[in-house]
């Protein structure tokens, strides 16, 4: 059963103004559970305003959102519930943190979910671990955190919930490469322990190409894709056509294709190329 | 959601009103507004609505606008009404009812004080509906820099005012995202009781507040580097030089106002 | 070529309290940089590459050494505005650092400051504009705008002032791809066409290698310095002072590992493409 689904979904910021814009148009999609999705597409693609749709932050204009099979809507007041289902990071999220202390910041959400203080305390020590944030940062003040580790600190506040669906808005954003290399690695170690839903936005694909199982694409309001990686990046020329990059290591193959030397096996990994070139160069002089 | 609020609300447009000088657009404004208080009989108020109504008409903003704006003033407006109405006990009984007495002069203040009002935030909006927030500023810095020799911060001032106007619309954005993703942990901000709410508020104030620290403390090390100090010896890009129309719109002002004032004075 | 920046043994701490010790950030830097260079500063967050940035336009003053500009020592009170004319700064958060409500006259902020006349700022302020292709825009809200497009509006805020050198800190780290490419493309111009030295710091691999020259700073020491060609094949290194090389140059590396011919300071799509249809032709 898909864990998350969505039926027509469609979304239409100032209805009736002159700025009425379609920001999502009639999607359906269906997320199983498990799956490591990456989301991409451009700047107003419209994957910011369908994400906030799974968690409930915003209402369809028309069209279903399905969390376990069941309208999210269905019952208005139980959408907070929904939200700790379905847990959303927010770009640069380290600008959202405000307790004294990063236990504290990190206990928000699972306190707002009426746990109690032991189960709070131990859903707090199990992100901070996941999520690689050392048991005596718990009690300084996250201000006084570098850059890097406020972002695990607001990373670890959703986690915390044990949402179904994790969903992050580029949580690597305008980090450096050591940075950015642990929190996907962090994301990576949840994924396997809890085995939960991950959505990451990204507009790295060698980042995605790196993580997701499967990937969506979003393209002027519509959804342009969701299929498996390999699927996705088999149709690069189509993805740069909507002006996505495919990773550099793709177009490398692409090219030499172009030149009549076709590996035929979509390539967007360096470990996956090394491999591939090795043992066809290992075939050939065996032959 | 907090982003449709128009701060300002200033309506862009090329009409003659759009285009006059801000600088005489206040002085204007502040003309009217001597005008609507020096004058004490009823007919002043006549003459100001006939220039009311034609500046409105030459900005060709739609009247509707200008009535939003006395909307939110409707209760003050009542209470006023009601006051006078009910206080003043002069003159011929209209109406009586138990203790209530309404009085021909008791109505005819009343009315006197609804225009009154009514024309006065008519007249300011249409200053502030036709000319940018910006260049609002700026002509206040202008009109006020003879107060420079006398130690009063005006290019201070006016500076401070034109980075707040800059960063209210990246300030509403951010306070949107930061609702938003309090919300997606689960706060309730616009549910739950009140001392839950304003608990929440909290988790709101707090990241606002060190964000914008943060680009207080940015946009000032931007300001130096691009050689910021102070309004001594600034020039300046925008241009103010006041055109014929300027004058003739200030003169038909001053008409007007001396229209009144006599009209005020003869009726006595 | 004369040199626009000289940098001589340049060591710079934060000064500490009773509690907390002094923070050497930068340890001994020499660097020279020519007039009409295109040089990148490479290093994770931290490496005290944004540090050394401050210290080029005065924002910071060496704990010891000497920073000159065009020949101005940055400690030199009385040429301050001189140094800031000559060598104009942009930042990250483009939010941060746009001041006025209209475009144009955020571009004419600093000739303003500096008391330039009207006639000769409405000039410099429209060639900026149509140099960063914004002219357009002039009387826009900067609320309006993407990411990229505030870039441009700062770098045309620093072209106005007709410096000798751009110091860009990290001015991409916060926009999309395409708002990456637009500043990108920009800055190249500015270099290219107007023969301003740029000095551009950045985490990003993928930009260091469109430049001409890369320093490599590690621990608040200039640790490499070379071309991209030169500094990118030593993959290790760089890799181990947690820096991404292209992922060609990593595909020739891992080859090269493996045993296969093929050269190791491969940096194009081109040349990798040309490199691996060698070794399957041969």
């Amino acid at each position: 059963m898909p864990i998350l689904e969505t039926q027509g979904l469609t979304y239409t910021y100032s209805v009736g103004s002159p700025f009425e814009k379609t920001a999502v148009d009639h999607v359906d999609l269906r997320i199983d559970e498990g799956e490591m999705v990456g989301v991409m597409g451009h700047t107003g693609s419209g994957k910011s305003t369908l994400i906030q749709h799974f968690n409930g932050l915003l209402k369809p204009t028309s069209g279903k959102v399905l969390l376990e099979g069941k309208d999210i809507w269905e019952d208005k007041d139980k959408i907070r519930d929904v939200r700790f289902k379905v847990g959303l990071v927010f770009q640069y999220p380290e600008y959202q943190i405000f307790e004294e202390t990063v236990y504290k910041d990190i206990a928000f959400g699972p306190k707002n979910m009426g746990l109690d203080e032991a189960e709070i305390k131990r859903r707090v020590m199990e992100t901070a671990e996941d999520i690689g944030l050392k048991e005596e940062l718990l009690d300084r003040s996250p201000f006084e955190l570098s850059g890097g580790q406020k972002r695990r600190v607001a990373i670890a506040g959703v986690m915390a919930m044990e949402p179904k669906v994790l969903i992050l808005d580029e949580p690597t954003a305008g980090l450096d490469p050591a940075g950015r290399d642990k929190i996907l690695d962090h994301i990576k170690a949840y994924h396997r322990r809890t085995k939960n839903t991950i959505l990451i936005v990204s507009h790295s694909m060698e980042d995605i190409a790196g993580f997701a199982d499967k990937i969506l694409v979003m393209n002027k309001a519509k959804l342009f894709c969701y299929d498996e990686t390999k699927k996705v990046f088999g149709r690069s020329e189509e993805i740069s056509q909507i002006g996505l990059d495919v990773p550099q290591i793709t177009r490398v193959f692409d090219r030499l294709k172009g030149r009549g030397l076709d590996f035929g096996k979509e390539v967007y990994t360096v470990g996956y190329a090394r491999d591939l070139l090795l043992k066809q160069l290992s075939e050939r002089e065996g032959q | 959601m907090l982003r449709d609020i128009t701060i300002g609300q200033f309506f862009p447009g090329e009409s003659l009103i759009h285009r006059l000088d801000p600088r005489f657009k206040i002085v204007m404004t502040l003309l009217y507004i001597l005008m609507l208080f020096t004058g004490s009989h009823i007919l002043c108020l006549a003459v100001g609505t006939v220039y009311t109504v034609m500046a409105i008409a030459l900005s060709k903003i739609p009247l509707k606008m200008f009535l939003k704006s006395v909307k939110p003033l409707l209760p003050f407006l009542v209470i006023t009404a009601a006051i006078n109405l009910f206080l003043v006990n002069t003159g011929d009984v209209l109406f009586r009812w138990r203790f209530l007495k309404i009085t021909e002069d008791g109505l005819n203040i009343s009315l006197f004080m609804i225009i009154r009002i009514v024309l006065l935030i008519m007249g300011s909006s249409l200053l502030t509906y036709t000319t940018s927030p910006i260049a609002l500023t700026d002509a206040i810095e202008r009109l006020l820099s003879p107060l420079k020799k006398l130690h009063f911060p005006v290019h201070e001032l006016a500076m401070m005012m034109s980075i707040a106007l800059r960063f209210i619309p990246t300030l509403i954005e951010e306070t949107d995202k930061i609702i938003s993703a309090q919300k997606a942990r689960g706060a309730e901000i616009d549910t739950g009781s009140m001392i839950t709410r304003a608990k929440n508020m909290v988790s709101i104030l707090v990241p606002l507040f060190v964000s914008s620290f943060r680009r207080a403390d940015e946009l000032a090390t931007a300001m130096e580097c691009r050689c910021y100090n102070g309004g001594e010896g600034r020039t300046r890009l925008r241009q103010l030089k006041a055109a014929p129309r300027d004058f003739i719109a200030l003169a038909v002002t001053i008409i007007f106002y001396a229209a009144a004032i006599t009209v005020s004075i003869l009726l006595k | 070529m004369s040199n626009i920046i000289e940098i001589k043994d340049l060591h710079f701490s934060y000064k500490g309290d009773e509690e907390t010790p002094d923070v050497e950030v930068l340890k001994g830097i020499d660097l020279n940089i020519e007039q009409g260079e295109f040089v990148a500063v490479l290093g994770h967050n931290g490496s005290g590459k944004s540090t050394l940035a401050k210290h080029i336009n005065a924002i910071l003053l060496p704990t010891s050494g000497k920073v000159l500009v065009d020949g101005i020592d940055t400690a030199d009170e009385q040429r301050l505005f001189d140094l800031r004319q000559r060598a104009g700064m942009v930042f990250q958060n483009p939010d941060n650092q746009i001041v006025s409500s209209v475009v144009e006259e955020d571009v004419a902020f600093a000739l303003e400051n500096l008391g330039v006349p009207y006639e000769e700022m409405r000039r410099r302020v429209d060639e900026s504009l149509k140099a960063v292709n914004m002219y357009d825009y002039r009387l826009h809200s900067p609320s309006q705008l993407s990411g990229g497009q505030k870039q441009r509006i700062a770098i045309a805020g620093v072209i106005a002032m007709e410096p000798k050198c751009i110091i860009l800190d990290e001015p991409t780290a916060m926009l999309d791809p395409q708002g990456r490419r637009e500043v990108m493309a920009t800055i190249k111009r500015m270099n290219k066409e107007k023969g301003i030295t740029i000095v551009l710091i950045t985490h990003y691999m993928d930009e260091a290698a469109q430049c001409r020259r890369v320093v490599v700073m590690d621990k608040g020491r200039v640790v490499m310095d070379d071309s991209p060609k030169a500094v990118f094949s030593r993959v290790e290194e760089v890799k181990s002072i947690g820096l991404d090389v292209p992922q060609v140059t990593e595909l020739a590396w891992e080859l090269r590992k493996a045993g296969c011919d093929i050269p190791g300071d491969i940096l194009t799509e081109e040349e990798c493409a040309d490199a691996i249809e060698r070794l399957f032709r041969s």
